[in-house]
């Protein structure tokens, strides 16, 4: 996994609550056995008119000329609700994505982006509504820096909250299979005291 | 907490699976069951190759094909190629990683979050994780069971263990006892009617009451299948005599003296009396009614007796907006009676209701009316998919797959199906169904079709009436 430590980049704005992880990466785009070739299917069925994605939709907004090299996603509340397919993170990240800011996320995707090293943040209802109102024109460019926690334009800065360890593993770009492996006296010593039914 | 402070279920689950919690670390958690399917899977058996790791506990993963399965044929080609290289893909790690793997047509294949119940994979007092989000279904058992992403089926693959930010608790008790006819399904619509379907983000719910007391471990499944659907971690119902009967001689259960010490160890999970929740909900049994969504999440739901809602019926901005939206993919127009609602496609089946008790409720209504000489109408297609080969066989040794395809019903192989569409059965755009699965977003059973959630009884009598029913009338 990548380090993450600081990120500028372009906001594009999608304005639509409760975004499920079938609508950022539908289901028949899951038929993969590698962890490419995800992102060209990113919001298929908004960003195609058609089924087999070679006619862009000019309405979405992900396919405006001015939101072209975004980087970093603003979404509404309960953003990546339904399935648990880390598809949805990764589809996210191949088409261009190092961040995403929202005012809540679903749990199980919020997790499968930290452990990919995409970054969800999440600011309250206020501060999105403020920074909708100023990426309307493709003109916000927001700096995310991770060791002071701050999302900041011009003059203001945001303060978000993430968990210690989850922001140690992003900043260090842990291996985190490897970090549990050096665990594993104590994960023995706990299994030595289970009852035999488990 | 001293030892002494009340405890809910869920805390007592966590601090009996703690292997370490630590400042500046995210709580490590040990993992009893883990269950594995062909689409989420191979990611994670790639990176184990790549990093030269083993599984390390082989015997404690499950593997079935149910996702992209076809249901016409046990054949692996038959769903196309993408999902053939995936079930190959499946085979080929399960062998080389020592999984066992219960695969095309094998008597305990079946969707993940059926098959494990009823096998004893699934035993209460565990922490149970599967790559798929309705894993919350094992949480009928009083076991922590959650979907998971892929870089966490590596991580329980290569360590038995998780780590876990700790949950919330809800509790949502439901007093009394439900009227005639209304099924599990419409417990649990009604109650992400009443949160929303964001309404339980950060928390494990526990789902208490007489109302689900009185549910059989089938009906329970339902219920807490569908707690991912209103934002819950996980759901839970606190294991009683129903659920030691159940478990009680299953093939990987355990047994003897085993089963004794595991029983009177799982009698102590329920939450203490005196137990304090973050949240809690209280529902009146009596005014649940049978359930229908009208809108592309499940909280858009509402009773049968009900008409479809107009923006103008919410106050907040973005449920307005939700609705407007809603209204135009689904193609309805607000004030629409639901019984008013046609159909054309019909799907029993899910991890949420395609269980033997859910397909004798559907037959049992098909019998009623082709007792009348009706059957299924011209204008609907409609499939019937058991969750297992288990089912599929109890199912017919019970005649029932004849009266559903008497009446006009396809009786097909078990699997995922419909319910995401993965394979080839999926709905066309304008396609409009009544199904039992678990959820009605947009695109989910294919681009442009309109999705109802609603109960097994109900989705048979839209099949055979062509439209939305109170049963009770």
């Amino acid at each position: 996994m990548e380090k993450f430590t600081t990120h500028t980049g372009l906001v594009v704005p999608l304005d639509i609550a409760n975004v499920d992880t079938d609508q950022i990466i539908p289901k028949q785009f899951l038929q993969k056995t590698e962890r490419v070739g995800f992102g060209v299917h990113l919001f298929h069925d908004s960003r195609y008119l058609d089924h087999s994605g070679k006619e862009p939709n000019p309405e979405f907004i992900l396919n405006k000329p001015e939101y072209k090299t975004a980087s970093i996603l603003l979404a509404r509340e309960n953003f990546g609700c339904g399935s648990s397919r880390e598809h949805a993170p990764w589809a996210l990240e191949e088409y261009g994505f190092k961040v995403i800011i929202a005012p809540s996320f679903a749990d199980i995707f919020y997790g499968n982006c930290i452990n990919i090293g995409l970054l969800p943040i999440i600011l309250s209802e206020d501060e999105i509504e403020q920074l909708f109102n100023q990426a309307d024109n493709a003109n916000l460019t927001l700096t995310v820096n991770l060791a002071n926690n701050t999302v900041s334009y011009g003059d203001v800065s945001f303060t978000f909250e993430l968990g210690k360890f989850q922001k140690y593993c992003l900043e260090e770009g842990v291996d985190s299979v490897g970090w549990t492996l050096n665990k594993l006296d104590k994960i023995k010593a706990f299994e030595a005291n289970m009852p035999a039914w488990q | 907490m001293t030892m002494n402070t009340p405890r809910t279920m869920y805390e007592k689950l966590w601090q009996s699976h703690l292997i370490e919690e630590k400042a500046g670390e995210t709580p490590l958690l040990y993992v009893d069951r883990h269950l594995i399917h062909e689409v989420t899977s191979p990611q994670a058996f790639a990176n184990l190759r790549f990093h030269n790791r083993p599984v390390r506990h082989p015997e404690r993963t499950i593997a079935t094909m149910d996702h992209n399965i076809s249901t016409r044929s046990i054949k692996i080609d038959a769903a196309g190629e993408g999902a053939a290289n995936q079930l190959r893909a499946l085979e080929k790690n399960c062998k080389d990683f020592g999984i066992k793997l219960f695969g095309m047509g094998h008597k305990n294949q079946g969707i993940a979050h059926v098959m494990g119940p009823e096998l004893g994979l699934t035993l209460p007092g565990t922490i149970i994780v599967c790559g798929d989000s309705h894993t919350a279904t094992h949480g009928a058992f009083g076991s922590i069971a959650f979907g998971i992403g892929t870089s966490e089926v590596e991580h329980v693959f290569a360590t038995q263990t998780l780590r876990q930010t700790k949950a919330k608790t809800m509790k949502i008790e439901v007093k009394g006892q439900v009227g005639k006819g209304i099924s599990a399904k419409d417990i649990i619509l009604a109650i992400i009617g009443k949160t929303g379907s964001a309404g339980a983000t950060g928390y494990v719910v526990e789902y208490c009451g007489e109302a689900i007391e009185a549910l059989s471990m089938e009906e329970r499944m339902t219920v807490c299948n569908m707690s991912i659907e209103f934002g819950a971690k996980a759901g839970l119902v606190a294991p009683d005599q129903t659920t030691f009967d159940y478990v009680e001689g299953k093939e990987y259960a355990p047994k003897g003296k085993d089963f004794q010490q595991a029983v009177a160890d799982w009698k102590k999970l329920k939450s203490d009396d005196d137990a304090v929740f973050d949240s809690v909900l209280t529902l009146e049994a009596k005014d649940i009614k049978a359930q229908v969504t009208w809108g592309t999440n499940p909280g858009q739901v509402i009773s049968i007796d009900g008409s479809v809602p107009s923006p103008e019926d919410f106050s907040d901005p973005i449920e307005k907006e939700s609705c407007i939206s809603a209204l135009a993919y689904m193609d309805l127009v607000a004030g629409t009676k639901i019984t008013d609602i046609n159909v054309n496609k019909v799907f029993i089946g899910s991890c949420t209701n395609s269980r033997i008790e859910d397909l004798r409720a559907a037959a049992s209504v098909v019998k009623n009316y082709t007792a009348k000489g009706q059957s299924v109408q011209d204008s609907v297609d409609a499939i019937i998919v058991p969750g297992s080969y288990r089912v599929k066989a109890q199912a017919e040794s019970e005649g029932l797959d004849k009266i559903f395809s008497d009446a006009g019903f396809e009786w097909r192989l078990p699997g995922c199906s419909m319910c995401l569409g993965m394979n080839d059965d999926v709905l066309e755009e304008g396609d409009r169904c009544a199904s039992t699965s678990n959820r009605n977003f947009e695109g989910r059973q294919g681009r442009g079709s309109r999705t109802h959630l609603v109960s097994p009884e109900m989705a048979a009598a839209a099949a055979i009436t062509g439209h939305f029913v109170d049963l009770n009338k």
